[in-house]
This record gives C-alpha cells, sequence and structure tokens, in this order.
C-alpha cells in the first residue's frame, strides 16, 4: 500500500471555548479521491479548516507528504501544496472572474494554466470581465474550483461543492473532480451526498460527534447501504 | 470687475482654490483612513497626529540634516511609515479581534501621546517651512491668482490619490487586498501572507497621512495640533463616502472641500458645520455613505 500524502492522528480542534474535533484518524493517499461522510455538525468542514490552519486552536497530528503542519499558519499549509475551495465557495464579491481565478499565487509547478482551465470550464471565459458574484451558483462552484487548479497544489479539499446546486449541475461537478483525479489531482472531500459521493470517490470516511467512526471502501459502498442509512440518519 | 451671483469672480474663485486645497487633504487623509479601516478594521484616530508628524518630519529632515521640501516629500512618508508598521506591530495588532471600540481608544491614546510629545519638544506656536523656491510666486489667470504652491499641492494630491486608487482596483497587489478586505482568512489559505500584508497596508496609511503633512507644512504653521485641527473633519468625509470605499474617500475629500469653501463664500457663519450638516442627511439618506457597500 502506498505510503499517506495526508495523515490526520488524533486531531483535535476548538472554536474559542468549544471543543469541536475529538480525536479525529483517517488518511489520504496520493491519487485518491476520499469523502468525509456526516451529518450536519460531525465536524467534516472543521476537519478541513484544521488540516488548513483555519480553526482557533487545534492538537494532535496532521502530516503532510511526512512533514509536520499542525502548526502552521494557513498561507504556510497553502505553500506545501494543499488548497481549500470552500463551503459558499467563498468568491469575491469585489473581483471580476479573472481577478478571482488569479488570486491564489502559484506555490509549486504542475498547476493548470488559465488556456487549460478555460477548456475545463468554458463559461468562465465567456464570464471573464462580470464580477465573480454575479455568476451562478454552478458558475460559482466552477470558479471556486477552477481557483486551486492554478495554484499547482496536489491535494485539494473541496467542501461541499455540490451544495445547493441543481441536479444537471451536480453532474457536471462530478464529471470536473473524475477529470482532476485523472490529471494526478489528489481530493478530499467532504458531502453530506454519498449517492453522489459514490460517483467519484475510492473511500469514504464516515464522521460523527467530531470523530471519524468508520472507512467504507467505494467498491463496498453498495453492501452497507443499511449501515450508512444509519450513520447519516436518511 | 466681473460678478458671479453677485459676488467678485476672484473672491469666488480664491475660495474655491481654498476649497479644492482643503478638499486635497480631506481626499489624501481620508484615503489612509478607509485603506487602514478596510483593510484592518480599525479606525485609526492617530491619523491626524501622523499627518502632523509627517510635517514635522520635513521640518527636521531641513533643520537637523539639512535636507529639502523634495527630499522629504520622499523621505517623511518612508520614515512616518515605517513608524506606522512599528505601531501596528507592537500595538494595534493585538486588537484585531476584539471589539472596534479598542482600536478607537488605543489610537486615540496613541495621537494624545504622540502630540503631547512634539509639544513637550517643540511648543505649540508653530514653526515655519519654506515654499521651495520653484513654487513660489503665485500665477494671474485672469479671473484669480493662483498661488503655486496651492496648485502644486492640488496636482500632486490628484496624482497621489489617481495612484493609489490605480493600485487598488487595477493591480494583483490591489485585487489581494480588495479580497482580504472581504475574507482574510481565505486569502491567506490560499497561501498569501495576510498578517504581512496587513501590516504593510497599515504602513502605507500612514505614508499617505505622512505625505499630506509634508504638502500642509508651507501652507499651515507646523504645529502639533495641524493634525487634530483636520481629523474630525476627514472622519466625517470617510462616513459620507463609505467607510472602506476608495473611490468614495476621493471624490468625496474634493467634493466637501469645494462645498466648504463655496459656502465661506455665501454664507460664512455655516463654513465650520457645513461637512457635518451634509454627514446627517447623507447619513439619513445612505446610512452607508455615498459609495460604501450595506452590509
Amino acid at each position: 500500500m502506498a505510503d499517506a500524502m495526508l495523515k490526520v492522528t488524533n486531531l483535535e480542534s476548538w472554536y474559542g471555548e468549544s471543543h469541536i474535533l475529538h480525536g479525529v484518524d483517517f488518511e489520504v493517499r496520493e491519487g485518491e479521491v476520499v469523502t468525509l461522510l456526516g451529518r450536519n455538525g460531525a465536524g467534516k468542514t472543521t476537519t478541513m479548516k484544521s488540516i488548513m490552519g483555519l480553526v482557533g486552536r487545534r492538537a494532535g497530528s496532521i502530516r503532510f507528504k511526512g512533514e509536520e503542519i499542525v502548526g502552521l499558519r494557513p498561507d504556510l499549509v497553502a505553500r506545501r501544496g494543499i488548497a481549500l475551495c470552500p463551503e459558499e465557495r467563498g468568491i469575491f464579491a469585489s473581483l471580476d472572474v479573472t481577478e478571482n481565478l488569479m488570486l491564489p499565487p502559484r506555490i509549486a509547478e504542475g498547476g493548470l494554466d488559465i488556456e487549460r482551465i478555460y477548456t475545463l470550464f468554458p463559461n468562465l471565459k465567456e464570464r471573464a470581465n462580470s464580477p465573480g458574484t454575479k455568476l451562478s451558483g454552478g458558475e460559482q462552484q466552477m470558479l471556486a474550483i477552477a481557483r486551486i487548479l492554478r495554484t499547482g497544489a496536489r491535494l485539494l479539499l473541496l467542501d461541499e461543492p455540490t451544495e445547493g446546486l441543481a441536479p444537471v449541475i451536480v453532474q457536471q461537478i462530478g464529471r470536473t473532480i473524475r477529470e482532476i483525479k485523472a490529471l494526478g489531482f489528489t481530493v478530499l472531500l467532504v458531502e453530506q451526498n454519498f449517492r453522489f459521493a459514490a460517483t467519484v470517490a475510492d473511500r469514504h470516511y464516515v464522521m460523527e460527534h467530531g470523530k471519524v467512526i468508520d472507512m467504507i471502501p467505494n467498491a463496498e459502498l453498495e453492501r452497507s447501504m443499511d449501515k450508512l442509512h444509519e450513520y447519516l440518519g436518511v | 470687475m466681473m460678478m458671479i451671483l453677485g459676488i467678485p469672480a476672484p473672491l469666488l474663485f480664491g475660495q474655491l482654490l481654498l476649497g479644492v486645497v482643503n478638499g486635497a487633504f480631506y481626499a489624501l487623509m481620508s484615503l489612509g483612513l478607509a485603506i487602514i479601516f478596510g483593510m484592518l478594521n480599525i479606525v485609526n484616530f492617530a491619523h491626524g497626529a501622523l499627518f502632523m508628524l509627517g510635517a514635522f518630519t520635513a521640518w527636521g529632515l531641513l533643520n537637523y540634516a539639512g535636507i529639502g521640501y523634495w527630499w522629504a516629500l520622499l523621505l517623511a512618508p518612508l520614515i512616518v511609515g515605517a513608524f506606522g508598521v512599528l505601531l501596528e506591530r507592537l500595538f494595534i495588532s493585538k486588537l484585531y479581534k476584539l471589539d472596534h471600540l479598542y482600536g478607537l481608544l488605543l489610537t486615540f491614546g496613541l495621537a494624545l501621546i504622540l502630540e503631547g510629545l512634539v509639544r513637550n519638544y517643540y511648543g505649540s506656536s508653530g514653526l515655519p517651512y519654506r515654499i521651495p523656491s520653484q513654487l513660489q510666486g503665485a500665477q494671474n489667470l485672469g479671473f484669480m491668482i493662483m498661488p503655486n504652491y496651492r496648485g502644486w499641492v492640488v496636482l500632486a494630491a490628484i496624482v497621489m490619490c489617481v495612484i493609489t486608487w490605480l493600485v487598488i482596483e487595477k493591480t494583483s497587489i490591489g485585487a489581494k487586498l480588495r479580497a482580504a478586505t472581504e475574507n482574510a482568512p481565505l486569502v491567506q489559505s490560499f497561501g498569501i501572507n495576510v498578517p504581512l500584508m496587513i501590516t504593510l497596508t497599515y504602513g502605507a496609511g500612514v505614508a499617505l497621512a505622512a505625505f499630506a503633512g509634508v504638502l500642509a507644512a508651507p501652507i499651515y504653521s507646523v504645529n502639533p495640533n495641524m493634525g487634530a485641527n483636520f481629523i474630525i473633519v476627514v472622519f466625517a468625509v470617510v462616513v459620507i463616502g463609505g467607510m472602506g470605499s476608495i473611490l468614495g474617500s476621493i471624490v468625496t475629500g474634493f467634493g466637501l472641500g469645494i462645498v466648504e469653501g463655496l459656502t465661506r463664500v455665501f454664507y460664512p457663519e455655516g463654513s465650520a458645520t457645513v461637512i457635518f450638516v451634509v454627514m446627517v442627511i447623507v447619513l439619513l439618506a445612505r446610512p452607508a455613505g455615498l459609495f460604501g457597500r450595506a452590509h
């Protein structure tokens, strides 16, 4: 088995006095698409933010390519080769589409150039000079993903990219994630929609009450449906 | 003599020029304040004192080091800007997670300390600073006499405002600044060193105040209160323009200077209060200011 690109061990996180993560353990291997599944409030988004250094206090271990990053500032985490596409997309209203796209600096070789991005996301080229927040929800999500593909980061954290989008757009996001994987990127995906997750992921970690409680390989997802329904309350 | 609306043209245009000159200072000062508020969320009450330090630095460079006006125009903003960086690192950076009120109190206290220290060493009567030889004299424009130095102040302020606006609106550094104003943690998670950007932004805002201070030195006497006299009006300009709005600061700064100048001609008693009357009207009609975005 390949070494883990990202290995999270006994991760705890706090927002102020609130203790959110209570010892999260999981790993992501290079080239995989791995999902964090769980109900609202299970700690999925906080796990993503903790990896990026965006929470108040963290303890435990986050190793990326063998290096401990748990104490690093967000910009230094990003410079190691991790990029976040946040929940709510994080499109800047005062920036047009091109400015949003070009905002993150290139941190390493291997990012997609702008022409390749426009080939993947043709709508963005047509709307290049529009304010970022004037795009449709689906286009904003494409922009948020495209933005981090430029940087050269090899591990992409996608936080609920399908949230609030029409089914046809969700399918499009799914195709995009599969293309990203084919290009060699590694993806950690937060999802509540496990049916969508099943179409893109290699493995699924299930979170509850700030901990990982199970890991289900995608190949076994069908056989684990009852268990999954119970975990997710669906 | 040519009359306009029953007012002699030289008087009208003279007051209008005075208004534009004051507007130039309002614009430069409020530009720095808007940048600092937009990025740091700090209401920088020390801005007037830092404007005053710019003027005193120019005076000091001339009297202690023999460095004249033109070099002072470059060096004083750099020196005072570096001092601003120090203030941000030592004090202001500790307040980012607290309520606005703490920043306001801290910078107000800093302003009192800076003004008090300068008063202690140089008194409060004011020190002279000569207009550079190249800008002495005046031009007869036919309808008014325009002192060269005042014309220069307006030109320099406009150029500086346009440069600042272009940097913020049309460059990648400006895009990062605007983005960080909206969501600093996300910008930092893209690999951008936001804490450093915040420090340098404060330094740049302070440098703009110092630049205005150097421009003001030959017009007003260089004295510890010169910033305090400006700062209240400048805050009104920022509020009218829209807190944090760069374009709002520039347009409103010049606009209100002109309004003030015209009021001095047509209703002199109202000239000291007209800006605050405008502020009340604008806040009633548009609480976010003329160019501000409602939150």
